[in-house]
């Protein structure tokens, strides 16, 4: 079994982004770059299958030479090698599937794990735009994934608005991981040893022959309303009186 | 100008009122561009749910009805609406961001090459052209993007769009043939949380518990809390990743966005993730025991008590008001 795992390294999701004053992109100064936390769960499942029926797993980035430290994350959990494709930042999500497309093209795995969203710009869309433009069958925020048919088709339960979803695909096929799927491991020391030797392939973006001029245009950002700020109460009763004769929702 | 269409969601031929924003957020699209607002409903037996849309003044309701959509599927979505659009020539679809829409519109982005705009909270119009506001960063920053080509793709996050409501008005259902093939994807089951109470993204006031429940047997105080209100009962990441709660009562930046009239967060520390899910309800009240938990911040007003008295005490106060008031 051949598993391709795509990353995305993001800023870490626990630290509360700075806007830049003029509204063109966050503060990244002293902000440590992490795996996306759904992508890793991705690579963990990969492992976990390779572990069962062996084969290989496969990790994917589409960004930069500066991804490499995640990469190597990746690849001291346990997986075996990694392609870069080298691109210019501030792809939209078309440009960033079409890259993986033609890698797949390549590599001719048997199964492609995404992350479910990247929880930064939140767009939630690789893995399903990736599906349609191979032709796959997609399963997408999937909490199992279980291999039946002597490793031919997968069967998949996906967290869905009121409550889980099973269904069955042919291989090869796009699964996108939710958070209940499995607990990703730490790299191990030793991992971490070994991966500084494997392979790491990077080709040019601009040797695959895709057009990636971004359809979806990020103009500004800015920060959210907020919210007047809150106060604390001294007891339960002045809770419920609060509630009912300032905020009147009782 | 070019008309929008509207995906319809429905669950088996039960219509979903996510529907209703996204008709809203679609119509102030399409009074920005000069077109119609359209509806599509795909499914098998499901008439019914086209009348339904009927009320809320679209100009047509398609119908596209077959078997093969008895189940809902990504793969025969996504190309059906594709063959629609094409052949229709519509410049914009709209649907919900529920699960529903966030699995099927990026595969047809995919498959008309169209960017989509996932999520979104607002739109302006500068010149002749329209902007749309998303969330990005758990909430933190709000992006103003453009779509660039046609046909352009929207999801839209139900809270952020007040639902349509009827119009008096009723527009002509079409039958239209459509046809899909799903290939190498079967349905094979559902697993559907049982509950009386409201759906959580259309309560009125929501309970959601935390770690500090500390156990599945403790959600009962919760609920009993929540009978008062008719509320919904939400939850942390950490509750629902402990088993304690089903995966779609996870309230967050990954799970439910929700915004009701009244949020009572009960240990419940405010994780960044979290807060992302809630953050746009209009009165927050939080129950913690940590004074310093980040779930102080966005709290209209918090009390730093331990839930398991508190809760209870709230629980006799409410009732005692309720049988003065009789």
């Amino acid at each position: 079994m051949k598993i391709l795992a795509a990353i995305k390294p993001i800023p870490n999701p626990d630290e509360k982004v700075k806007i830049k004053p003029d509204g063109t992109g966050i503060i990244l100064d002293n902000i440590k770059m992490v795996i996306n936390p759904f992508c890793e769960i991705a690579v963990e499942e990969g492992l976990r299958i390779k572990e069962k029926l062996g084969g290989e797993v496969v990790i994917l980035t589409i960004g930069t030479r500066e991804d490499e430290q995640q990469i190597r994350t990746a690849l001291a959990m346990g997986a075996d090698r990694a392609v870069l494709v080298e691109a210019e930042k501030g792809l939209d999500a078309l440009a960033v599937a079409k890259f993986m497309a033609r890698v797949v093209e390549r590599e001719k795995p048997d199964l492609v794990l995404l992350g479910k969203q990247a929880v930064d710009d939140d767009n939630s869309q690789v893995g399903q735009i990736l599906a349609a433009l191979l032709s796959w069958p997609q399963a997408t925020f999937a909490s199992r994934v279980e291999l039946v048919a002597g490793g031919k088709k997968a069967q998949i339960t996906r967290e869905v608005d009121g409550g889980l979803e099973t269904i069955e695909v042919s291989l090869p096929a796009v699964v996108t991981t939710d958070l209940r799927l499995n607990e990703p491991r730490y790299a191990s020391l030793p991992g971490i040893m070994k991966a500084k030797k494997k392979e790491l392939m990077v080709i040019p973006g601009a040797s695959l022959g895709v057009d990636a001029a971004p359809k979806v245009r990020i103009l500004s950002i800015a920060p959210p309303k907020e919210r007047a700020a809150g106060r604390k109460v001294a007891d339960v009763a002045e809770l419920v009186a609060k509630l009912r004769n300032e905020s009147k929702v009782l | 100008m070019a008309d929008v269409l509207v995906i319809v969601e429905h669950q088996d031929g039960v219509f979903r009122k996510t529907t209703l924003s996204t008709i809203t957020a679609a119509k102030a699209f399409a009074n920005l561009i000069r077109g119609e607002v359209d509806a599509l409903v795909l499914g098998s037996g499901v008439a019914a749910v086209a009348d339904t849309v009927m009320a809320y003044g679209v100009r047509k309701v398609l119908l596209g009805e077959g078997a093969v959509f008895a189940k809902y599927l990504a793969v025969t979505y996504a190309s059906s609406v594709a063959q629609v659009v094409k052949e229709k020539g519509y410049g914009a679809v709209f649907a919900p961001a529920s699960t529903f829409g966030k699995d099927f519109m990026p595969r047809l982005s995919g498959l008309l090459d169209a960017p989509l705009a996932s999520d979104i909270v607002g739109m302006t119009r500068e010149g002749e052209k329209v902007r749309v506001q998303r969330a990005i960063y758990a909430g933190n920053a709000i992006a103003t993007v453009e779509l660039i080509g046609s046909p352009i793709l929207f999801t839209v996050r139900q809270t952020a769009f007040d639902a349509a409501v009827p119009t008096g008005a009723t527009a002509t259902v079409e039958a239209i043939s459509v046809s899909a093939d799903p290939g190498e994807t079967a349905f094979v089951s559902r697993h559907e949380t049982k509950s009386d109470r409201p759906e959580l993204t259309e309560a009125r006031v929501i309970v959601s518990a935390g770690r500090g429940i500390k156990a599945q047997e403790n959600f009962k105080v919760v609920e009993e809390l929540a009978d008062l209100f008719h509320a919904a009962v939400g939850a942390s990441r950490a509750v629902v990743d402990a088993g304690w709660a089903p995966n779609d009562w996870q309230v967050g930046q990954t799970g439910k966005i929700v915004a009701p009239e009244l949020y009572i967060a009960l240990g419940i520390s405010g994780a960044i993730q979290h807060l992302a899910g809630m953050k746009d309800s209009k009165v927050i009240v939080a129950i913690n025991k940590d004074e310093e938990a980040p779930i102080f911040e966005v709290a209209d007003y918090g009390l730093v008590a331990d839930l398991f008295k508190a809760v209870p005490e709230m629980i006799a106060e409410l009732n005692h008001h309720k049988k003065q008031s009789l």
